[in-house]
């Protein structure tokens, strides 16, 4: 038998505004605890919130950017649970009247592009942090957080595995970014995660019990919970058991998913709607105004890089992936104009580099002039392919210039024909068994010849000169 | 030399006069509450080195010729509105050792105005209370009567006004809070729209409903409170952006001719002969003054009390659940989070205010919430409706505050329903967010005050003023003091 998972996925994107929600302390990352607070974010009695327009102005441009309809009127509401980090005893956030319905964002399955719809997207506040003294049974609570503006997209059960959840987390991201309101780390908890999957026999229209999946605090994360969560799901109905609505959280160390509260311990948040904060409306000159700003978005990029620059669908969607990377290239290919190059590049050499230091292009001292620089002195031939990688990697690290890293390292490549070929005859007059070999038809041989070369010029010779004289030389007696 | 019973305009006056300087007003002041306040009990915290200091600067300005609405003139201020540097209670213990460190808005602009505070007074604890007895501390008498509630939850700013304790004072109506206890000491008291005085720095109950007025000896000084408080405020999103007019210039406006409703809804059972009686003269009063009496309905008024009893609880149980024991406050030690939870707020709170606490949760709980919460709602809509419908055919209406003049201490709290029943006329207003004025209209047989309402729609505060003025003018029960 054959299932499918269906999955809908909850996020919650912390926002970049300089300030809170409904006060005007810092949002600022990494201060020191219950610095960043006021009576206002404290909940000190009597005291009231704000909100903060730029939330909204955030809020408008992510609806824009998801095709996501705008409500003239939209309210917050207070849901209610007692927890340290939560100092009002309620959450103010949205419910019945969020900011934004409807809408979807687009992913790559294999060569197709699908549509996964959103529900809605909503505005609300953090809450604060809990610290466990590692030695006493004591708790403290850091406020800084507390207030800091969130959206959370909630998006319809139109995801059909993990892969799709991944790829549907990564284009809203690459959204986020390019809109600037959001930065997009998962691992500090910026962008943050909850799954409801549940799975149905293929071809099934039915929705089976939905679990609702929490702490996955990366992309591999969310892969591996939902994996397992599908291959747990599985086992219990091909063994006939039931799956219970509850909510579980991942285990990274082991893997797996572990039950955290069943469906009879499900809060009640007594939501309602805050009568400390009038309704909020949005009219069309607002909504106008915030259009104005929006950058181009990563599928019109994508569109445009594979008409523009003749790239594939599959390079486009990698480069457009962050809107620095997309710049870098789009500069690039202004001063170098061969764009499959610089792509292909950028996705070998760079991304590795970039992923392996969890960078963005910007943050590093590449920059589209010495990339370039580098990319002609191959293409001149000055260097070869395996001395281009070494300049690259020492550019990368250091910013200097790659003609220098090539002078100073004496990469130079020799490509004279002269002295390569007195060095290739040498070379056949001492090796007359492997000459014999070529000349019964072992071509391969070749590769030996090449080799040897490679190792008496320290590897400086041009390898395609040097693989013509040398076919030269055997060739002929 | 007498100022205790001087109107907050006469001491404005002698003070410019230097016939007598803040200092010694203030003074004066304290020294009759050694006198009285045993008896009446009508502060929980008194300020007096922080208001010796306030008039000494006062003082300075004065002599400095500076022109302030309030210079020198002491006032007491409600114990849910926050000083900064001064203990503010709630009458809870809750926040028996609260001091905040940030002033109500109304506060900064007393202050601005030369205000001085002489301290905090009683009030049911979070407001929650029609006779001040829910005061986790100890009840308020009233002035005319020691033996009877000064009404609530304002009941000890309305005290302390009524028993020249202070000159004048700020209070919070939620649901009557403001306007029955004036009703009960014989003073003035107004619940202003919804949305014209900020809230910022006013501990909340039930943020729909709550707004802070004044309570003072005359109408005109209610009307020199207001101009100081009232306006738009930043830090209140609720706060309506509108001018104030100036109130003051208004009190004389020409009424004739103006239409007064009666609601007859509102003399049917329960309304004590006395009080009726009281309303009938009163009546009259507006006929003498030129204005039509007439009859108008407010249908949906039997369903205020139940309707505000889910509302203004809902609110509650949300609005208190900052009291966790974590941040400020009480806190009962427990052998783990829960346990903490459960045993402060359980010794924390009194018992009206886990009553309500309990009555909101349950109202807003899944499954119930369209049944109670969304349904009382749509019965404040009707309500709101009611008044606009009536206030199309009458520019006033007039009504009883109170089904009776103040109570026996004791004598009601057994029966919170009961209780409740001391705000039936006044409750509509805070759902409808109009305007309610409390003021003198006789004396019972017994020689406790009677109050009159005024209301009025949304931001008509100039007019009800100028009626009330007027009213009291003609009346002159103003100058009539308990004899303590
Ligand atoms: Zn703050």
């Amino acid at each position: 038998m054959q299932f499918e998972a269906v999955i809908g996925l909850e996020v919650h994107a912390q926002l970049t505004t300089a300030s809170k929600i409904f006060c005007s302390c810092s949002t600022a990352f990494g201060a020191a605890p219950n610095t960043h607070v006021c009576e206002v974010c404290m909940a000190a009695p009597g005291t009231l919130p704000v909100l903060n327009k730029k939330v909204v102005d955030y809020a408008i441009k992510l609806a824009l950017a998801t095709n996501a309809t705008i409500h003239p009127v939209a309210v917050f509401a207070r849901k209610n649970y007692f927890y340290p980090d939560l100092p009002k005893g309620y959450q103010i956030s949205q419910y019945d009247l969020p900011i934004a319905t409807g809408g979807y964002i687009q992913i790559e399955v294999g060569s197709q592009t699908k549509r996964i719809r959103l529900v809605r997207i909503h505005m609300e506040e953090d809450a604060g942090k809990l610290i466990h003294d590692e030695h006493r049974p004591v708790s403290f609570v850091d406020f800084n957080r507390t207030g800091v503006p969130l959206l959370e997209i909630v998006s319809e059960p139109d995801i059909r595995s993990p892969e799709e959840a991944v790829a549907y987390l990564k284009k809203l991201r690459a959204i986020l970014r390019y809109l600037e309101i959001c930065d997009g780390n998962m691992e500090e908890g910026s962008l943050r995660c909850d799954a409801n999957i549940s799975i149905r026999p293929l071809g099934s229209k039915e929705l089976g019990t939905k679990v609702e999946l929490k702490n996955m605090n990366s992309f591999k994360h969310v892969q591996r919970a939902l994996e397992y969560e599908i291959r747990r799901q599985t086992a219990l109905y091909l063994d006939g058991k039931e799956i219970i609505q509850e909510t579980r959280l991942f285990d990274v160390e082991k893997g797996v998913t572990v039950s955290m509260r069943g469906k009879e311990e499900a809060h009640d948040y007594r939501y309602f709607p805050d009568p400390d904060l009038v309704p909020l409306k949005v009219d069309d000159q607002w909504v106008e105004d915030i259009r104005q700003t929006l950058p181009e978005l990563p599928d019109v990029k994508k569109e445009r890089f594979m008409k523009e620059y003749g790239l594939p669908a599959y390079d486009a969607e990698i480069i457009i992936s962050s809107r620095h990377l997309a710049e870098f290239f789009e500069a690039c290919v202004k001063i170098f104009p061969k764009p499959k190059i610089v792509s292909n590049w950028i996705m070998t050499e760079v991304l590795r580099e970039l992923n392996r230091e969890g960078k963005e292009i910007h943050e590093t001292k590449l920059t589209p002039e010495l990339f370039t620089e580098l990319l002609k002195l191959l293409e001149d031939n000055v260097i070869s392919s395996t001395a281009a990688k070494k300049v690259f990697s020492e550019v990368y690290k250091t910013g200097k210039r790659p003609a220098q890293i090539v002078e100073e390292q004496g990469l130079r490549q020799e490509s004279d024909e002269e002295t390569l070929r007195a060095i290739c005859q040498k070379l056949v007059k001492e090796h007359p068994k492997e000459v014999e070999k070529y000349r019964s038809g072992k071509k391969g041989v070749i590769g030996f010849f090449v080799g040897q070369v490679m190792r008496e010029t320290k590897g400086k010779a041009n390898p395609k000169v040097v693989n013509k004289l040398l076919t030269e030389l055997l060739e002929s007696e | 030399m007498s100022c205790f019973w001087d109107s907050l305009l006469s001491l404005r006056e002698r003070l410019a006069k230097k016939e007598l300087s803040s200092q010694e007003l203030v003074k004066h002041f304290f020294e009759r509450i050694k006198e009285v306040e045993p008896k009446v009990r009508a502060y929980i915290t008194l300020t007096e080195e922080g208001a010796l200091a306030q008039a000494k600067e006062a003082d300075k300005a004065l002599a400095a010729g500076e022109n302030k609405p309030l210079l020198g003139i002491p006032l007491a201020i409600k114990d849910n509105i926050c000083i900064r540097g001064v203990r503010t209670t709630c009458a809870s213990r809750m926040l028996e050792n609260f001091v905040p460190t940030y002033n109500a808005t109304v506060i900064e602009r007393l202050r601005d105005a030369g205000a001085i505070f002489l301290g905090k007074t009683n009030l049911d604890e979070f407001a929650m209370g029609s006779s001040t007895e829910n005061s986790a501390f100890f009840p308020t008498h009233n002035p005319w009567d020691l033996e009877r509630v000064p009404g609530g939850s304002s009941g000890g700013s309305a005290a302390a006004v009524a028993a020249g304790l202070c000159a004048g004072a700020l209070g919070s109506d939620t649901g009557g809070s403001i306007r029955q206890p004036a009703s009960f000491c014989g003073v003035v008291g107004l619940k202003p729209t919804y949305g014209r005085v900020s809230r910022y720095g006013l501990v909340a109950f039930a943020s729909s409903l709550d707004q802070i007025g004044p309570l003072t000896r005359t109408v005109a000084d209610t009307a020199l409170l207001l101009q100081v408080i009232a306006g738009p405020d930043n830090r209140d999103s609720t706060c309506v952006d509108q001018e104030v007019p100036d109130y003051l210039a208004a009190l004389d406006m020409d009424l004739k001719g103006c239409k007064v409703g009666v609601p007859k809804e509102y003399f049917g059972q329960g309304l004590s002969q006395e009080v009726a009686q009281a309303i009938e003269a009163s009546l009259e009063v507006m006929r003498d003054l030129g204005l039509e009496v007439k009859e108008v309905s407010l249908p949906h008024s039997p369903y205020a009390i139940a309707a505000y009893y889910i509302i203004a609880p809902a609110e509650a149980s949300s609005n208190l659940a900052r009291y966790d024991g974590v941040k400020y406050g009480f806190r009962a030690e427990g052998k783990d989070l829960l346990d903490m939870y459960k045993k402060t707020r359980s010794q924390g709170f009194g018992p009206e205010v886990k009553r309500r606490i309990m009555i909101g949760t349950y109202a807003l709980s899944a499954g119930y919430y369209d049944a109670y919460y969304k349904k009382a709602s749509q019965v404040r809509t009707l309500i709101t409706k009611d008044f606009a419908e009536a206030f199309k055919e009458v520019d006033f209406v007039l009504g009883p505050v109170a089904p009776s003049p103040a109570f026996k201490i004791g004598e009601r709290t057994a029966d919170p329903l009961e209780m409740y029943l001391s705000d039936i006329y006044t409750i509509s207003v805070n759902l409808a967010g109009i305007v309610g004025l409390s003021l003198p209209c006789a004396f019972s047989e017994k020689g406790l005050p009677i109050g009159l309402q005024i209301m009025g729609p949304h931001f008509s505060e100039e007019r009800v003023l100028a009626l009330g003025h007027q009213f009291e003018r003609a009346l002159g029960l103003f100058k009539q003091h308990p004899g303590l």
